[in-house]
């Protein structure tokens, strides 16, 4: 099987030179043939480009092959293979064998390998969307596959063998990674970075084809949107599993890998949000360009700071020498996106400009400036330390408090944009209509705020923690407003459509969003980052206890009290287990019952690894977070630690929310001419299935 | 007549009350971000300014490492450097000295470190400047467009007046 892995990369390669190479050349032959500057005919270019998309399709099934081998040797056990000896076991569970693929350095970017020619096999499949901007977009892709195949081939092959005699048994995956979210979040995350290889592809393929119009952004707008939400969703659940897992309380620890990951979501999102004045008002066509160009690059220059060792992470594969491909490749990438904006950059002219500072346009590019600005400095503190080495000659930490102090008033800003953006007017916004909608938001945020203040939510009385109580203070009081506003435009399209339709405020608001699903998608997206927002926010109001435990004791943490009922010790094959039993009590009401429990893999063993698996109860008011953190060698007696963290489940909530938001704004506006075929039917022919299928039958996209 | 927000005319016409309202509201607010961090407990805040030195990366006074042969020891040091009296600066220059500037949470020694955090503020309002300056140019330039253009309006055929009506409502999103 390793041959046959690493014969399929190798093949994967050819073909992928070949659709770059044939690709690139009937590209230029089709527009010299236009040009009349050959005298070849237009079709055998037309021909030529055919092969090379087939050979791009073709390419995916050889990286499937080398992917399914991988995983293959995985379930054989085959501890011939070099990477399945260090990240499997006999023992291993099958999901987590499954999960082998992505578990090291180069498992991960045959994944990433494998999802770029997944990509790239939607894109070549449905290339009669537009045959020439997809055959641009497809060879671009292309000379992307082309640097992972080859590092693949020649920097990190997957497919090593193990020198010397076959090992009986492999060194397991680390404990910490088998976890459910685990077999998820990583490839949700690869989906995220390499997709937005797709926008990137078309964006640079438009530039250089000179692409009239901005037709190219809505063939990547669902592209752009998916992408966003896989990178949503895999750096959430990512959040989820260090909180659930690693047992410190907290749920993201600034480290330079979750940085990595951020960085080109900012950009993205701000890419979402630009490219609305380009295919709106054919403006900022520069900045979109460059926009969607720094975010590749960021997902690939994350990539390089977490995998070369430039900078120190608690994350896997930190150390290792593949950077120098990365440096190489970001290099490439750079001079070709500089090359081709500065040939091409009349082609980028705005159509319009910016007519007022109170305008739809403007909080977009204030929108842009907070979101940049956030990834910029996420980007500085990450690379501080190796400027700070250069320069003083001793590395710095750039941890928690450094971030949180520039990110918070920044995040702040954002979420109060979050709120007005929306209710401002294309072009410029009138005294009047400013006065019609923010006066309600206003009114909901100094109402929140006192309301706050008076319920004990007072900075000035918290000394200790003055910093923290504050901005959530503004954070409470600015989500209040930007919630009222999202629900006043909701209720306020609700009523047109209701006086319309006759029909009830809840039919007629969802009646609203089919008609808009872009825009009311887009409120709920921002309504679920609100909820984001309020549950960060919560976190100003955290505590801790820890203390030793034996049967009977009992410790209290906010409304909660915990009695100690047992501590039992355990065997389970592949690891011991020591947990305590733990009645949680609210007031006098039993509650539920929590097992902490301390977790001991390859016990007895050079590399025996503790893992505590974390005990919770999760409601809407806040968590309590335990954890059996070990057992005191003098007395005996195990020690837990409580963490009581107000207000975090809103986060998983939001995300939700925001989720739901990004399908909605992805499903295809109910048209007007539909929306009307569909009432006269229903109202006509008394029988509403066959008017349904009728009117389905007319539509132009069903 | 509508006064638009942002134009000049709006601005200029506020009264004199309505200025010294906002210097107020503007001194309020540097006041309440000149407070902050104020009170906090020293052993609490400069807990939270120090790494714990057993390489889990956590935040001293967060390590959550039973038997952590770094931060037990770290904490009495602590306790002792704020029983001697030495001021916030000295205690942590104290463990930066002992356990290398990677020991401090954030770059705080002053020099480049400060470096640190000027930058990100300084890009923040060299960018909220370059924005505003932006806008303001992209206002007069349409100003301007729209003065040279006015004759043209003036003879506009019913049909540009359909197209303005449907570009309008399709931006009205």
């Amino acid at each position: 099987m390793p041959d046959f892995g690493s014969f399929c990369l190798l093949l994967g390669l050819i073909l992928t030179v070949y659709t770059f190479v044939v690709g690139s050349l009937a590209l230029w032959g089709g527009s010299a043939a236009g040009l009349r500057m050959t005298h070849r005919p237009a079709a055998l270019w037309n021909r030529l480009g055919e092969t090379a998309r087939r050979a791009g399709i073709a390419s995916f099934i050889a990286v499937a092959c080398a992917a399914f081998a991988l995983v293959w040797a995985a379930f054989t056990n085959d501890f011939s293979v070099e990477y399945i000896r260090e990240h499997s076991n006999i023992a291993l569970n099958p999901a987590y064998k499954f999960a082998t693929l992505w578990s090291g350095q180069e498992g991960s970017l045959l994944l990433w390998a494998l999802l770029l020619s997944g990509y790239g096999l939607v894109l070549r499949v449905r290339h009669r969307v537009d045959v020439r901007l997809t055959a641009f977009a497809s060879t671009i892709l292309a000379a992307i596959q082309i640097f992972f195949l080859l590092l693949l081939c020649v920097g990190a092959p997957p497919f090593s063998i193990h020198p010397g005699a076959v090992p009986a048994d492999g060194a397991g995956l680390n404990p910490l990674l088998q976890y459910p979210e685990m077999v998820m979040h990583p490839p949700l995350l690869y989906l995220g970075y390499v997709g937005f290889s797709v926008p990137f592809a078309f964006a640079l393929g438009a530039l250089m084809m000179r692409y009239p119009g901005e037709k190219w952004i809505h063939i990547t707008r669902r592209w752009t949107m998916v992408t966003w939400l896989f990178l949503t969703v895999g750096i959430f659940m990512g959040a989820h599993w260090a909180y659930s897992v690693l047992g410190w309380g907290g749920y993201w620890g600034w480290d330079p890998v979750e940085n990595a990951s951020l960085m080109p979501w900012l950009t993205g999102t701000a890419f979402l949000h630009s490219v609305m004045m380009q295919e709106k008002r054919g403006m900022m066509k520069n900045w979109n360009v460059w926009l969607i160009f720094s975010t590749f690059m960021l997902t690939i220059l994350g990539t390089l700071l977490t995998r070369s060792g430039v900078v120190s992470s608690v994350h896997a594969f930190a150390q290792s020498d593949i950077g120098i491909w990365f440096y190489t490749f970001i290099t490439i990438v750079f001079a070709v996106c500089l090359f081709t904006f500065f040939l091409q950059r009349d082609h980028l002219k705005s159509e319009n400009k910016l007519e007022s500072l109170v305008s739809r346009e403007s909080s977009f590019l204030f929108n842009n400036l907070i979101l940049l600005a956030a990834c910029f400095t996420v980007l500085w503190g990450t690379l501080f330390p190796v400027l700070s080495e250069y320069v003083q000659g001793s590395k710095v930490t750039m941890g928690a408090p450094f971030y949180n102090r520039v990110n918070i008033p920044i995040g702040l800003f954002l979420l109060f944009l979050t709120g007005i953006g929306p209710l401002l007017a294309w072009r410029s916004t009138s005294l009047r209509s400013i006065r019609r909608n923010f006066v309600l938001p206003s009114i909901a945020i100094v109402a929140t705020a006192i309301g706050l203040m008076i319920s004990g939510v007072r900075p000035w009385n918290d000394g200790d923690d003055m910093h923290a109580t504050f901005f959530s203070l503004m954070a409470f009081s600015l989500a209040a407003g930007v919630i009222t506003a999202i629900t006043e435009e909701f209720l306020r399209g609700a009523k047109v459509v209701r006086t319309q339709t006759g029909k009830n405020l809840l039919a007629s608001a969802i009646l609203l969003t089919r008609r808009n699903t872009r825009r009311y998608g887009g409120y709920l997206i921002h309504f679920g980052v609100v909820v984001i927002f309020i549950g960060i926010a919560g976190g100003a109001f955290n505590q801790t206890r820890e203390q030793e435990m034996s049967y009977g004791d009992q410790m209290t943490i906010g409304p909660y009290r915990m009695v100690c009922e047992s501590i039992t010790q355990d065997s389970k094959g592949e690891y011991d287990t020591d947990y305590a039993v733990l009645d949680v009590y609210r007031g006098n009401k039993f509650v539920k019952q929590l097992f902490p429990e301390l977790r001991h893999y390859f016990p007895g063993t050079d590399h025996e690894q503790q893992q505590t698996m974390v005990a919770l109860h999760s409601t809407a008011q806040a968590d309590l977070y335990v954890i059996f953190e070990a057992t005191n060698p003098d007395t005996g007696r195990p020690i837990i630690k409580a963490h009581l963290n107000p207000l975090i489940a809103w986060i998983w909530i939001g995300v939700m929310i925001v989720v739901a938001g990004t399908f909605v704004a992805l499903v295809p506006n109910l048209t007007r001419t539909v929306a009307r075929q569909r009432q006269e039917d229903l109202a006509g022919a008394g029988t509403p299935v066959l008017g349904t299928a009728a009117v389905l039958a007319k539509a132009p996209h069903a | 007549m509508r006064r638009h927000i942002a134009s000049p005319i709006f601005w200029a016409k506020r009264s004199p009350v309505f200025w010294a309202k906002f210097v107020q509201c503007a001194l309020l607010g540097v006041i309440v971000v000149a407070m902050l961090g104020a009170g906090q407990s020293r052993y609490d805040r400069l807990g939270n300014e120090l790494m714990c030195s057993c390489g889990c990366g956590q935040i001293l006074l967060e390590c959550n490492h039973f038997g952590c042969p770094g931060s037990p020891v770290m904490i009495r040091e602590l306790q002792a450097q704020l029983a001697s009296g030495a001021s916030d600066k000295a205690i942590l220059g104290w463990f930066a000295t002992k356990y290398g500037p990677i020991i401090l949470a954030a770059p705080i020694r002053g020099g480049f470190d400060d470096a640190a955090w000027i930058v990100p503020f300084t890009v923040f309002v060299l960018a909220t400047a370059g924005t505003f300056g932006i806008v303001w140019l992209w206002k007069r330039r349409a100003g301007g467009l729209a003065m040279a253009g006015a004759g043209v309006v003036q003879e506009s055929s019913p049909q540009d007046a359909a197209m303005r009506e449907r570009i309008r409502r399709e931006t009205e999103y």
